[in-house]
């Protein structure tokens, strides 16, 4: 089980040829034009596993201070920035990322892929996060950082109260940001409606790849309400435009409408792929298929539909006329279904399986917890006059730290447990993993489960201290005790991490048993993925001997070995039928240069300084006009 | 015989009662009511809270149960399962969401319909980082009276950012958002003082923007009004005092802060008329007593950093003076 055998034999016949034509330079010029999808897919990981630690550490000085009443560890400016610089990183350069890592990296195996549909436009989307990433991450050590929270409330956020360049850093930190999500999420939707194995027709796409579809096509939808917000913004700030400024015409509803629009789709952009790995690993562990397949593409559809119906529940208490009220309720209601279908299929197919306890199913029953509760309390907020008693309270940082860290860390821990052996060669420790789940999970609750009984005793969130006498301290103190496991449980994983790539045992290529197309190649993959592309007979192809045993036996021929050049086969976006092959480009700096571009163009407006901006555009010109190029060797003619 | 007797059962069960009492109390606490509204969302948050308990609890022992019973070599995966996700994931769900709507819009038009008519409509302009507080004959500060019984309509403005104006104990909360004007009633069927608080981010002192609600029987009420109304007292208490008066529309105070009677008619800070009779300092972040003010009026900037009042670099004697004055504005 462990060894494919299918994927050794076709190895040796075909892997030398495609192996000369797949691999790219190594050392420093090779990291600098990779276009390799598990390269970019690793470094998406690693890049957005430091935001996590950064944000880590903002959280952990945070509840150092509310410790206890009125201390004195950060003075009011650094706690409002750290606030700020804590969600807008957990939200924008840790959840999404990361799960594009997962994506980039995965997406292309379990499609029987041997790349993404756009390699360089891949390299450009990571290099893009990373500039923007480093801008305003950066922006803290310099005492620059944003201060208005993660949602920026106009007029909060004007020149007006908010001076210097820590708001600018907002606004052009998540335009650049925006840039390279969308690049992301177009690159998968294409992906994965035209580079599928032949037979994997849309009924057999694995449910990861479908939360990463689904999350894609929201980000293509959710992401210019952001962008236009901070465009209009940034406006305002440098170039005294009015669009928040009720005195002469603006308003300052308009800012929150276009936010949340993005803000609460966001949720379901980070949420659904997690999601997705959940489903991956729950039939693994479960020894049989996931239970209600088509119900839970069908939520996760639905999810992303009526995920853009909901977001004035944001904005409950800001006096809009009753009737909107009700009907944003009722959709905020109603979204609660698909997550249920969701919890319920996934609960049947423990149930009706043989449950095997390893680590990634261990964080998987700890998300099933947590994101109940979180699901749970998120009910409440739909409920309009419970939502204005306890909207801004920490009964909302409670409820959303419930969804998100349950709905994402939890997933992408198990993920990381669940899929290391594949992205290293080595597998992760499991008596580690063990008692850093245990460390986490109460961590977590210690945590976060006493902030819903602060915000039902008043407590708003987003203060940097709080007067004694409220009943609050006890609490709090509690909540800091739980932070501080909850940060020993993650430097277990973290140390497991570093251990494992030292020293941990070989993996093999299908160290679970598990039953997506990813497991049929070798730990890690090869460069490129399989040797002979695979045909796909069912929703679970690793335990589906005719599925394997097309990689044997089509060895000799050219249309599925695909040696002719850097080849992928396209085919028919439902039914998954063989077309035609597609040429993919080789490695290039071109995305680098073109990111460099935006990033200098980025600076220039940030710092007003003019020919900073020029250069920057001259660069991003100059790079475009290199990516499209027509390349000198004809493509070979298409069927 | 009983392990346990009754009177220790009684004991236990007192002592749960008290740690829940305590654990919900508090000035600030939305499940220690003080009024009709606040009263109703809390009952509103343990039905929601039963609830959800029920279905949390549904999940954990499926998950327990599958723990328990389905592990093993020998267990063999069953097929099926279909028909549980459908009405577990969607029947149920449906008809428990359906209910929980119904509690929504009952709860939210119960809100809406006052119990009786407001005579009395005062105006809260949010300012960073204070609260003005606006009768129809008097302007003052951080401290709202109402008279026990009677709902007072609240005008919300802001004359800057955003802020939201919330008192757990009594309602839930409403923002005052520049450009528009919401309203709120506060409705105390119990004497106390309770606390609110801004709760949506403002900037550098949110957290020090409180403000106290004073619910009190109609004649404490009503002789509060008549004393606001008035002017501050043109005759000095005493010799001190009278200095100290000198001394603050003399020197900058005069330039952001009214008192009534005298010349000092600034409109930037807080109104001091009657800030004697007041019990805090700063928008709930200290106790209005002789030691803290003076310590505020020096440096504000020690007790509440970064509000927007600029340290006074007074004389000792004229601070002393001071103090004595503001004191005895009540």
């Amino acid at each position: 089980m462990t060894t494919v055998g299918e994927r050794v034999v076709a190895e040796q016949a075909v892997g030398d040829r495609l192996e000369q034509i797949w691999s790219e330079s190594g050392g420093l010029r090779g990291w600098f034009t990779t276009v390799d999808h598990k390269k970019i897919g690793r470094r998406y990981m690693v890049t957005a596993g430091l935001f996590f630690v950064a944000a880590g550490l903002e959280a952990m000085l945070m509840r150092t201070q509310l410790a206890g009443a009125q201390l004195d560890v950060v003075s009011p400016q650094l706690y409002n920035q750290l606030f700020t610089m804590h969600g807008t990183t957990m939200i924008f350069l840790f959840s999404t990322p990361m799960l594009f890592g997962f994506g980039n990296y995965l997406v292309p195996l379990m499609i029987g892929a041997r790349d993404m549909a756009f390699p360089r436009l891949n390299a450009f989307g990571y290099w893009v996060f990373a500039s923007a990433g480093i801008i305003m991450t950066g922006s803290l050590l310099f005492g620059a950082a944003p201060s208005g929270g993660w949602f920026s409330y106009v007029p909060l956020t004007e020149e007006q109260y908010l001076t210097g360049v820590g708001m600018d850093v907002y606004c052009l930190g998540l335009l650049l940001l925006g840039v390279s999500t969308t690049a992301g999420a177009i690159n998968f939707l294409v992906t994965v409606l035209v580079m599928r194995a032949p037979g994997m027709s849309i009924n057999r796409i694995p449910l990861f790849v479908w939360g990463v579809i689904v999350t894609s096509g929201m980000v293509v939808f959710a992401v210019p309400a952001l962008n236009v917000d901070n465009a209009l913004l940034f406006l305002d700030r440098r170039f005294d435009f009015h669009w928040f400024d009720p005195e002469q015409g603006g308003d300052v509803l308009l800012w929150q409408h276009l936010f949340w629009l993005f803000g609460h789709p966001d949720v379901y952009i980070i949420v659904l792929p997690a999601l997705g790995i959940v489903s991956a690993i729950v039939p693994t562990f479960s020894r049989r298929p996931v239970v209600a397949y088509p119900l839970v593409v069908l939520s996760a559809v639905t999810t992303g539909v009526i995920g853009f119906g909901v977001w004035v529940h944001h904005m409950f208490a800001v006096g809009l006329p009753q009737l909107s009220l009700s009907f944003f309720s009722a959709a905020s209601l109603i979204i609660t279904i698909p997550s249920g279908i969701q919890i319920f299929a996934w609960l049947m197919t423990i149930l009706l399986g043989r449950l095997v306890v390893r680590t990634p199913m261990l964080w998987v029953l700890g998300f099933l917890i947590v994101f109940v509760m979180g699901g749970l309390t998120g009910v409440m907020f739909a409920v309009i006059p419970f939502d204005r008693q306890t909207h801004d309270s920490y009964f909302l940082v409670a409820h959303f730290h419930y969804v998100l860290f349950g709905g994402a860390v939890f997933p992408i821990l198990a993920g990381i447990y669940y899929w290391f052996g594949k992205f290293t060669g080595r597998m992760l420790s499991e008596r580690l993993g063990r008692w850093s789940f245990w460390l986490v999970f109460i961590g977590f609750n210690v945590t976060f489960l006493p902030m819903h009984v602060l915000g039902l005793l008043g407590m708003p969130r987003r203060v940097y201290t709080y007067q004694p006498g409220l009943g609050w301290a006890g609490w709090n103190l509690l909540e800091t005790a739980g932070a501080w496991v909850l940060l020993v449980g993650l430097s277990v994983t973290l140390f497991n991490i570093v251990r494992a790539r030292r020293s941990g045992p070989l993996a093999p290529d299908n160290p679970w048993g598990g039953e997506t197309l990813e497991w049929a190649t070798s730990s890690p993959p090869q460069d490129y993925n399989f040797p002979v592309v695979p045909t796909v007979y069912s929703l679970h192809p690793m335990w589906d001997e005719r599925t394997l045993a097309t990689m044997s036996r089509d060895i000799a021929e050219p249309d599925r070995v695909l040696d002719d050049g850097k080849q992928a086969l396209r085919t028919s976006d439902l039914d998954g039928v063989p077309e035609h092959a597609l040429t993919l480009p080789e490695e290039t700096v071109v995305p680098l240069v073109l990111a460099v571009g935006l990033l200098l163009v980025t600076l220039g407006l940030l710092f007003s300084i003019v020919v900073v901006t020029v250069l920057g555009v001259l660069l991003t010109v100059g790079g475009l006009a290199s990516w499209h190029w027509p390349r000198r060797a004809p493509a070979p003619a298409d069927a | 015989m009983d392990r346990f007797p009754a009177r220790s059962r009684a004991v236990v069960a007192c002592l749960v009662t008290a740690v829940l009492l305590t654990a919900c109390s508090g000035p600030q606490s939305a499940l220690d009511p003080a009024g009709p509204s606040a009263r109703r969302l809390s009952t509103l948050w343990w039905g929601l809270f039963a609830v959800a308990a029920v279905v949390f609890a549904v999940v954990l022992f499926m998950i327990v149960w599958a723990l328990v019973l389905r592990r093993g070599p020998s267990v063999q995966p069953r097929r099926g399962g279909e028909r549980t996700v459908v009405i577990a994931g969607i029947l149920v769900p449906a008809v428990v969401l359906v209910a929980t709507y119904a509690a929504t819009l009952s709860t939210l038009s119960a809100e809406r319909t006052p119990p009786q008519e407001s005579e009395l409509t005062i105006e809260a302009v949010g300012h960073d980082w204070w609260w003005e507080v606006r009768y129809p004959d008097f302007v003052t500060a951080n401290e709202i009276h109402i008279p026990v019984g009677r709902p007072v309509t609240v005008r919300l403005t802001t004359a800057d950012v955003i802020h939201s104006f919330w008192v757990p104990s009594i309602t839930s909360k409403t923002d005052m958002i520049p450009g528009r004007v919401n309203e709120l009633s506060l409705l105390a069927d119990r004497a106390g003082t309770f606390r609110g608080q801004c709760a949506e981010y403002c900037g550098t002192q949110h957290a020090g923007m409180s403000f106290l609600v004073v619910a009190e029987p109609e004649q404490d009420f009503a002789r509060w009004l008549a004393d606001q109304s008035r002017p501050a007292d043109s005759s000095a208490p005493d010799a001190l005092a009278a200095l100290g008066e000198e001394v603050f529309e003399a020197s900058s105070c005069a330039a952001c802060h009214t008192v009534r009677g005298t010349t000092a008619d600034g409109d930037l800070g807080p109104d001091l008329t009657h800030f004697g009779g007041r019990r805090e300092l700063g928008a709930g972040v200290a106790p209005n007593n002789p030691g803290w003010l003076a310590g505020w009026i020096a440096n504000s900037q020690t007790v509440k950093p970064g509000n927007l009042m600029p340290p006074q670099p007074l004389a000792p004697e004229d601070l002393r003076v001071l103090v004595r004055y503001l004191e005895s504005l009540e």
